[in-house]
């Protein structure tokens, strides 16, 4: 473990050395359109996901730079999809930010800084590891979302979420410094060895775990942390939305992973409870809350919110009845939900950049009004996207839904089941909204007439995105599988 | 691949092949098409009627492959005597619809025909799945195009009506997940129907097991109180939802009880068939009053059809094999009845856009043919010797009688409820002089309305005068379940 192997890093690598390429090829760039930068960093990240994916079927796990990273099957299916998002992110954000001035070279260096952060979270073996991956994620999504400086709703949202982001990263900071202080390591196997051998303050472990899981929550934007979510998602432009409600959800699934599974397994009992209580709040608060949302973006933070806590049900269920038999199972649950989702959100805010056009953002509710007349194709899209969010059969989310509930209730534990029957409650609740946003587009008339103005690219990979949703409803199996080795990889270390 | 598949993604294949490429301007070899695609998936269902082995109770045509390795739910399907003319009942139906939409139907035809033919596919998927997890996926996903056949082509208040049609379901069906996630816990990892069935469960696990089950099935039923959704979904869904929504959705949820709730709760369902004998009687006599008063032909009609669903699980609970097998051979014949009568108010609402009651009067003048049609639809709702609605009916008292006399009293007053509110809206609308200009102007049935409604009175007919057939194809798998739910699951 204590050697400087350099074999791990690769993607990492390669994808620093490419996002430096790309900022000094942009120099050079005369055309508006951006077309060689955009296909550099098209190109870049395709090698970087298919790199990902390489290392996820080759399976190992491997240490790295002197066990400061880990790189797990686990790390690289979520760095896989990472990378996906991003390319798809970029797909759909193109004509949008072309049409908005906001085509510049920065764009795409630091989308792919961004996902340099969420590559070096998602295989982190340290507590500093982490941080750092946080903060390079982060500072370049504020940036991101300051890059429309003269835009003042934008400049606010960017405001936000740099106040409300550095506060939780000091949550999260002064949580692990906790940690180090009780068990005088910051690497994270050796923090799970130190807390297995039951010898540091408990009191401080628990004092420090409430920090890492408050700035955990802040990341993944579940109540009571949620405030930010709302507002950066409304505020941003709606390519960089994307671009913060995709990808970085898989990194703060991973970084929680590392962090409360691999790092403190011994306490689970105790963060299992505070999991618990986020999960149910943030389902309470975010369908309630998304119900009298008339602006889309806003409505799908709210959703956001209570999809984020139905996710943590899964992590929240792992160790029952003082064993972790289940483990594995209800991870990897939580695993296939939050990929999933992205995959859906994806779908959603592209959806929106689909239907905008210069001077007109279509963020509001009604203006989905009549896509089904306008284009029958595109709300059918839209509409298998709002069932999977509303896990209605046959599409992703509904086979998310129900692993989690599985994992739930194979615990045997009656408080869990009764849980899990709160939890279908709620997502009854869900569905009103999701189901709206169908009336809307079907069964009401049009009020924007205006021919939609994407291009056929954009057309392609939404169609694929959509089929994509459905064919992970049909047949998840492959795709639960995947998870499922990644997990007991992980946990087997 | 197999026939049951064939009858499953054959429709759905075709009906997302009309969403997909169909355009508005191509409505007339759209129709064409999803005419073909429904006599073609009626006539695949044809062979699994005539190739069906009596003698036996256990599953015919079956298919079983894997499907999602990580819940061990399998693809697996197979019918028996319970299920095999739901099978068929579901695809001459849609056969039905289509034709019945030719016409009336101008807006968005390509999405109006491939929504009832993906509908027919999923729904011949809940009859025939014999997985646990492949049923709630059929189950849940029929909800969408019902959904978008009441939004969109539907009445002023649609909205309202889909609305609360997908989430009274939903909330049921959710509840029934958790039941299906728990039978997948305690069975040690199978989603396999038929081994839920031989699952010993305890007492406490299967009460909890009944009314998550009941949660779900009693709302599509819909048993009295939670019926509510019903008439205002059949108000405002057009003509051909209205029929396949009475005619085989509400069967979704009377099938569920005999598929999931007695033989995985036989306990329970033995110690609780008197709460649902007192709510179906409920519906039988009460919802026949409430019936009886109602000035919307297309709402009296669907209360009508929640007091017939009422005799079915009725029949069910008694737990003999007369009620048993009555409570199915109503189903069907309320399957051919109650789509003939809403197609006929359909007929009359083409040409008056009215379902009012008081705006008709007199219509036998101008219309008889269709009266003649309209007189034989009525007199089967209203129960009738010789036509499809009294064989179940009868066999349902009669095994009410059996068990207590009572009870069967008490469900005989529908025949004379039945009768008051079937023909007394028979007289206010066809009899009489005729009362205004509208009326006046009606054009009788048009062939292709004749047609239909010659292919719903023969089926009314011939089940009403010869049930045999039915009753055979049922009889061996009606007695092994009710010998399986005799035997307690307690240890």
């Amino acid at each position: 473990m204590n050697n400087m192997n350099w074999l791990p890093v690769y993607p990492e690598i390669f994808l620093l050395i490419m996002a430096c390429v790309v900022t000094l090829v942009d120099l050079f760039v005369k055309d508006e359109r951006r077309t060689p930068t955009y296909w550099l960093t098209q190109a870049s990240l395709a090698v970087v996901a298919a790199l990902h994916l390489n290392y996820f079927n080759r399976g190992e796990t491997l240490y790295g730079l002197q066990g400061m990273v880990v790189t797990d099957p686990m790390g690289h299916l979520l760095g896989f999809f990472a990378a996906v998002a991003v390319i798809v992110s970029l797909v759909y954000a193109r004509p949008y930010v072309q049409s908005r001035d906001m085509l510049k070279g920065e764009l795409f260096s630091l989308s792919m800084f961004s996902l340099l952060g969420i590559s070096v979270m998602v295989s982190a073996n340290n507590l500093l590891v982490i941080f750092l991956g946080l903060e390079l994620m982060t500072l370049s999504l504020y940036a991101l979302v300051a890059l429309r400086r003269d835009h003042p709703v934008a400049t606010e949202a960017a405001m936000k979420y740099f106040v409300l982001g550095a506060l939780a990263s000091g949550f999260l900071l002064y949580g692990m410094s906790m940690m180090y202080g009780a068990t005088g390591s910051l690497s994270i196997p050796k923090i799970f060895d130190v807390i297995s051998s039951g010898q540091p303050n408990k009191g401080v472990l628990v004092f420090g775990l409430v920090f890492l899981v408050s700035g955990l929550a802040f990341k993944l934007g579940v109540v009571p942390f949620h405030m930010w979510v709302p507002d950066v998602y409304e505020g941003a432009p709606t390519a960089i939305t994307l671009l913060i409600g995709g990808a970085p959800k898989l990194a703060a699934f991973a970084i929680t992973m590392r962090l409360l599974v691999d790092g403190m397994m011994g306490l689970a009992v105790d963060w299992q409870q505070m999991l618990l209580v986020l999960s149910v709040g943030s389902m309470l608060v975010g369908n309630l809350a998304a119900i009298a949302q008339t602006n889309l973006k806003r409505m799908l933070a709210y959703s956001t919110i209570a999809q984020m806590g139905f996710m943590l049900l899964g992590l929240a269920s792992g160790v029952a009845n003082g064993n972790t038999l289940s483990a594995a199972n209800a991870y990897s649950s939580s695993m296939f939900y939050v990929i999933t989702y992205v995959l859906t959100t994806l779908g959603t805010f592209g959806m929106i950049m689909v239907l905008s056009r210069k001077g007109h953002e279509a963020e509001e509710i009604t203006d989905l009004a009549g896509l089904a007349k306008r284009s029958p194709w595109l709300a059918g899209v839209m509409a298998i996207f709002m069932l999977s969010l509303a896990g209605v059969p046959p599409t992703a989310g509904f086979n998310a839904k129900l692993s989690v509930l599985q994992a739930l209730v194979t615990t045997g534990v009656e408080f869990y089941i009764v849980v899990a029957v709160l939890a279908v409650l709620l997502s009854l609740v869900g569905a009103y909204y999701y189901l709206r946003v169908i009336k809307v587009m079907f069964f009401d008339e049009a009020t924007d007439q205006a021919p939609i103005a994407a291009p056929l690219d954009l057309r392609a990979v939404m169609s694929i995105n959509g089929a994509a949703v459905l064919v992970l409803g049909i047949f998840p199996g492959g795709l639960m599988a995947m998870c499922a080795q990644a997990i007991v990889k992980a946990l087997a270390t | 691949m197999g026939l049951l598949s064939l009858a499953i993604w054959l429709p759905i294949a075709c009906g997302a092949l009309l969403l997909a490429l169909g355009r508005d301007e191509q409505a007339k070899a759209v129709r064409w098409l999803a005419l073909l695609a429904a006599l073609a998936s009626f006539l695949i269902t044809l062979p699994l009627i005539t190739g069906f082995d009596v003698s036996t109770a256990a599953m015919q045509f079956s298919e079983n492959m894997a499907w999602i390795d990580r819940f061990n739910a399998r693809y697996h399907l197979g019918v028996d005597g319970i299920s095999v003319w739901f099978v068929l009942l579901t695809s001459l139906i849609t056969v039905i619809v289509v034709v019945a939409g030719w016409e009336s139907v101008t807006k968005r035809v390509n999405q109006y025909m491939g929504a009832f033919l993906i509908l027919s596919g999923l729904m011949v998927g809940v009859f025939a799945a014999l997985d646990g997890l492949l049923f709630y996926m059929f189950f849940e996903a029929t909800l969408i195009p019902m959904y978008i056949i009441i939004g969109v082509w539907g009445g002023p208040k649609r909205v309202y009506a889909a609305f609360k049609f997908f989430l009274y379901t939903l909330a049921g069906s959710l509840l029934m997940l958790v039941a299906l996630i728990y039978l997948y816990f305690q069975s040690g990892g199978s989603f396999d129907i038929l081994t839920w069935h031989q699952l010993p469960l305890g007492a406490h696990a299967q009460t909890l097991l009944f009314f998550a089950f009941f949660a779900a099935f009693s709302v599509k039923v819909p048993m009295w109180p939670v019926h509510t959704w019903l008439p205002d979904a059949h108000v405002e869904a057009p003509t051909g939802g209205s029929v396949v929504l009475a005619a085989i959705m509400l069967k979704l949820g009377a099938y569920g009880f005999l598929r999931f709730s007695m033989p995985i709760a036989p306990d329970a369902s033995r110690e609780w068939a008197w709460f649902i004998i007192a709510l179906s009687l409920t519906a039988v006599i009460y919802i026949g009053l409430v019936a009886l008063v109602q000035k919307d032909m297309k709402k009296l009609v669907a209360y009508s059809s929640v007091a017939h669903m009422g005799f079915v699980t009725l029949g069910f609970f008694i737990f003999g094999e007369l009620g048993m097998s009555g409570g199915l051979v109503q189903m069907i014949s309320h399957g051919f009845v109650s789509a003939a009568m809403f197609l006929c108010i359909g007929v009359l609402y083409d040409r008056m856009h009215s379902r009012e009651i008081a705006s008709y009067g007199g219509v036998v003048n101008t219309m008889p043919k269709f009266a003649a049609f309209a007189m034989l639809f009525t007199m089967a709702n209203a129960g009738l010797p010789a036509t499809a609605g009294f064989v179940g009916e009868w066999m349902v008292i009669l095994g009410s009688v059996q068990t207590n006399f009572w009870l069967g009293a008490g469900a005989a007053t529908a025949l004379i409820l039945g009768a008051s509110y079937s023909l007394w809206m028979y007289k206010r609308v066809y009899f009489g002089a005729v009362t205004n200009d509208a009326v006046r102007q009606l054009q009788d049935l048009s062939a292709r309305e004749f047609l239909i409604m010659t292919v719903l009175a023969v089926a009314v007919i011939w089940m009403g005068v010869y049930p045999k057939p039915f009753t055979d194809v049922m009889h061996t798998s009606v007695t092994e379940l009710l010998k399986h739910v005799a035997v307690s699951k307690l240890n």
